[in-house]
């Protein structure tokens, strides 16, 4: 007996070793195949890891100030970058109590984190928001004040931290990289002042103020200094209108903030309301524009600044539209000149980086590919020997980097 | 010792034999070898556009030639009754298509287009299709849609930049209705040469794909194509980004922000749609007028894509 369950007890070990090493051997084979499989399903795999690799080195190769908005994985943002240190702005967003979460709110989910200092100015503090409590009433006769004790708080509290003070309201939409865009051949020690300008009511005009506008240090220390000496008082509640009568007095000059191509920058209207839109004849808008109206696409510049009268879901539709949508592969018609400041600013922290970047070919040298406006693109063929990596000098003149063929 | 050292031995033979034959008869995981038709669509089910990984793999000189082969040609179904539609395509997303084609329901003097003399939806989008193919001329690429939809056909081209177009594809938004998963006509349905040719090909059996939808159980178009092709072995395919998000939309981006917002979601921007978006659907003319300059012209200055292809603007156009 003892015999026959020790050879029992062996035949039934000997069952179960048998399974499982067999069952390992077939989920091992099975395994092999199936990482055969074609291209498609091993493709995916590793290049998920490759997204999430370059996502990571983009963000460690641009020394990046602005963390709050991600760059995207493929995007070359060093001329943004460099804007962002050179041409610091300062967003100030006129709201009140009873918008903050109807308007307020969105203005810092979308375009306000593109600005260097954004502060939301209301009547009454909010640390929760937060807001600056300005000590004036709400409404509309109460505009002009805020205006005044804004900028004033502004100069005061942050008057280090930026270059440009922008005035916008919670339903205006501001795409802040263009207007570093639009200021970056200025310079703040001039008093100057951007927007959307009108005519009527003032000399040199004055820039509406839904549109949004900016003032340079110089042009802010100027305001502030005429109310101080009360050059300066509260005219009309028109904030607007007797602000560009403060600046004109205190000798800030209104300037023309059109692009290369004489189109409007700010806006404002909605851009549905510019691209389509036919403005009639009796409409006042015809009366107050500085410049030739334009209807139709050339209303307005691809660089533009501002929208007004955006609500919430267009708020975000603009964000989507300006910051992530694009076609792929296609080259703008307008690709106006790099900025000089920036020029060799760039070449010199290219040679510096280039290599590692790119499509990895040595640099022998920088040329910056055409003149004028719009640079002959024929520098960028594939063909021929030369291989050239573009420095981002955004979509026009191309600084190609030639590989010495001798 | 040797007959427990033997059995032992049998023991382990006759194991490893029952779990062959069980491997062999179940749906044992390790040795089973699923058929060839469900592994094919598995791995097809999902179409994603190359990564960057995969473009640095090609030369430069292949860049060149493949952006320049891989083109468009737009089978645009219009109405009369809705003109403005029409009008709004050709002046829009129409221009840069390699060739848009318009195929009216019956013929109209405002606009050109193929008159298919017809009303029925299915019958007009085998005419339609029919006359595709015959007309492609060198065109290997075929994107149907109706004029309310909006195109973004760069994307589409980057989409399929690395796929074969002698290989059957049927790309779009897909959808399941019981056992048949088909693309939405809404959003767009793309087609690759080698799908079409076997396409027209099968038109030519009256049983398995009807010119008319059969009087009693009418099947909308747009199911009746993806039967038709389901036969010819061609199956739908969802078009995503790298990500996953979906190319291929139904909805305006306005709708789909909405959406967002209503669900209170963190990033509604991030939440809402593929960067590289390929189709939107549901909006006015004067709206895909302002999508032309979401599209084409508005961005951020100082932020620069090394995209590994170069597509031109059209000639003679100002709204992009």
């Amino acid at each position: 007996m003892k015999g026959l369950s020790a050879s029992r007890f062996c035949f039934y070990l000997g069952f179960v070793v048998g399974t499982l090493s067999l069952y390992l051997f077939l989920r091992q084979l099975w395994f092999e195949r199936s990482m055969e499989l074609p291209v498609l399903g091993g493709v995916h795999g590793s290049s998920v890891a490759a997204v999430a690799e370059e996502r990571q080195a983009s963000v460690e190769r641009a020394a990046l100030i602005n963390l709050n908005v991600p760059h995207h994985t493929g995007e070359d943002s060093r001329v943004a970058d460099e804007l962002y240190r050179k041409v610091r702005i300062l967003c100030w967003v006129m709201t009140g109590p009873s918008n903050l979460q109807t308007k307020a709110r969105h203005v810092k989910a979308t375009w306000s984190r593109h600005c260097n200092v954004v502060v939301f100015m209301s009547s009454v503090d909010d640390p929760d928001f937060p807001t600056v409590g300005l000590g004036t009433g709400e409404g509309r006769d109460q505009l002009y004040w805020k205006t005044i004790r804004a900028f004033h708080y502004a100069l005061e509290h942050h008057g280090n931290e930026a270059d440009w003070f922008l005035k916008a309201d919670d339903d205006t939409f501001v795409v802040v990289d263009n207007l570093r865009w639009v200021l970056s051949n200025h310079t703040p020690e001039e008093p100057l002042y951007f927007g959307k300008r009108f005519k009527p009511y003032a000399k040199q005009g004055y820039m509406s103020g839904g549109a949004g506008y900016v003032l340079s240090k110089e042009a802010l220390r100027r305001f502030v200094e005429g109310f101080k000496t009360k050059v300066c008082t509260h005219t009309t509640s028109v904030e607007d209108l007797a602000l560009g009568q403060c600046l004109e007095k205190m000798g800030v000059l209104a300037m023309d903030s059109r692009d290369t191509w004489q189109r409007e920058t700010f806006h404002p209207f909605v851009p549905e309301h510019h691209l389509t839109g036919k403005f009639s004849k009796s409409f006042w808008y015809w009366n107050y524009c500085y410049y030739p109206i334009v209807e139709g696409p050339q209303c307005c510049s691809d660089l533009a600044v501002s929208f007004h009268y955006v609500d919430a879901e267009l708020m975000y539709t603009l964000e989507y539209w300006t910051y992530h949508l694009r076609a792929y592969g296609y080259r703008y018609r307008y690709r106006p000149p790099l900025p000089q400041g920036l020029v060799e600013r760039l070449a010199q922290s290219e040679r510096a980086t280039v290599g590692s970047a790119g499509r990895g070919t040595i640099p022998a040298g920088i040329i910056v590919v055409g003149g004028g406006d719009q640079s002959k693109m024929e520098a960028v063929s594939y063909k021929g020997a030369a291989r050239e990596s573009q420095i981002p000098m955004d979509n026009n003149r191309t600084a190609v980097t030639q590989e010495r063929q001798q | 010792m040797l007959s427990e050292g033997s059995s032992f031995m049998k023991g382990m033979a006759l194991g490893g034999i029952f779990c062959l034959l069980l491997s062999l008869l179940g749906s044992f995981t390790p040795g089973m070898q699923s058929s060839p038709e469900d592994q094919h669509q598995h791995h097809h089910h999902h179409i994603k556009a190359p990564t960057n990984d995969e473009l640095q793999s090609l030369s430069e000189p292949q860049m060149v030639e493949l952006s320049q082969k891989v083109r468009v040609y737009c089978v645009i179904m219009v109405q009369p009754k809705v003109l403005v539609y029409w009008a709004t395509a050709k002046d829009t997303w129409g221009k840069h298509c390699d060739q848009a084609v318009f195929y009216s329901s019956e013929s109209a003097k405002a606009l050109e287009a193929v008159d298919l003399n017809e009303q029925d939806e299915w019958a007009k989008l085998h005419k339609a299709l029919t006359h595709a193919y015959d007309n492609s001329g060198d065109l290997r690429w075929f994107f149907v849609a109706r004029p309310t939809t909006f195109a973004i056909i760069e994307n589409l081209k980057y989409l399929v930049l690395a796929k074969d177009p002698n290989e059957p594809f049927y790309i779009g938004h897909t959808v399941k209705s019981g056992e048949l998963e088909y693309v939405e006509y809404e959003s767009g349905i793309v087609l690759s040469y080698e799908a079409l040719r076997r396409l027209v090909n099968v038109f030519k059996d009256a049983e398995k794909c009807p010119e008319r939808g059969r009087s009693l159980w009418k099947l909308s178009e747009e199911k009746q194509l993806a039967i038709c092709l389901k036969y010819t072995g061609v199956f739908a395919e969802n078009g995503e980004d790298t990500q996953g998000k979906g190319l291929f939309n139904s909805k305006s981006v306005g709708s789909l922000i909405e959406d967002g917002m209503s669900k209170n979601s963190l990033d509604v921007v991030e939440g809402c749609c593929s960067d590289l978006a390929i189709t939107f659907s549901g909006m006015s003319p004067n709206q895909m007028q302002v999508m032309m300059f979401g599209v084409y012209r508005l961005r951020p200055y100082g932020h620069n894509f090394h995209d590994s292809l170069i597509f031109l603007p059209p000639e003679g156009s100002d709204n992009d």
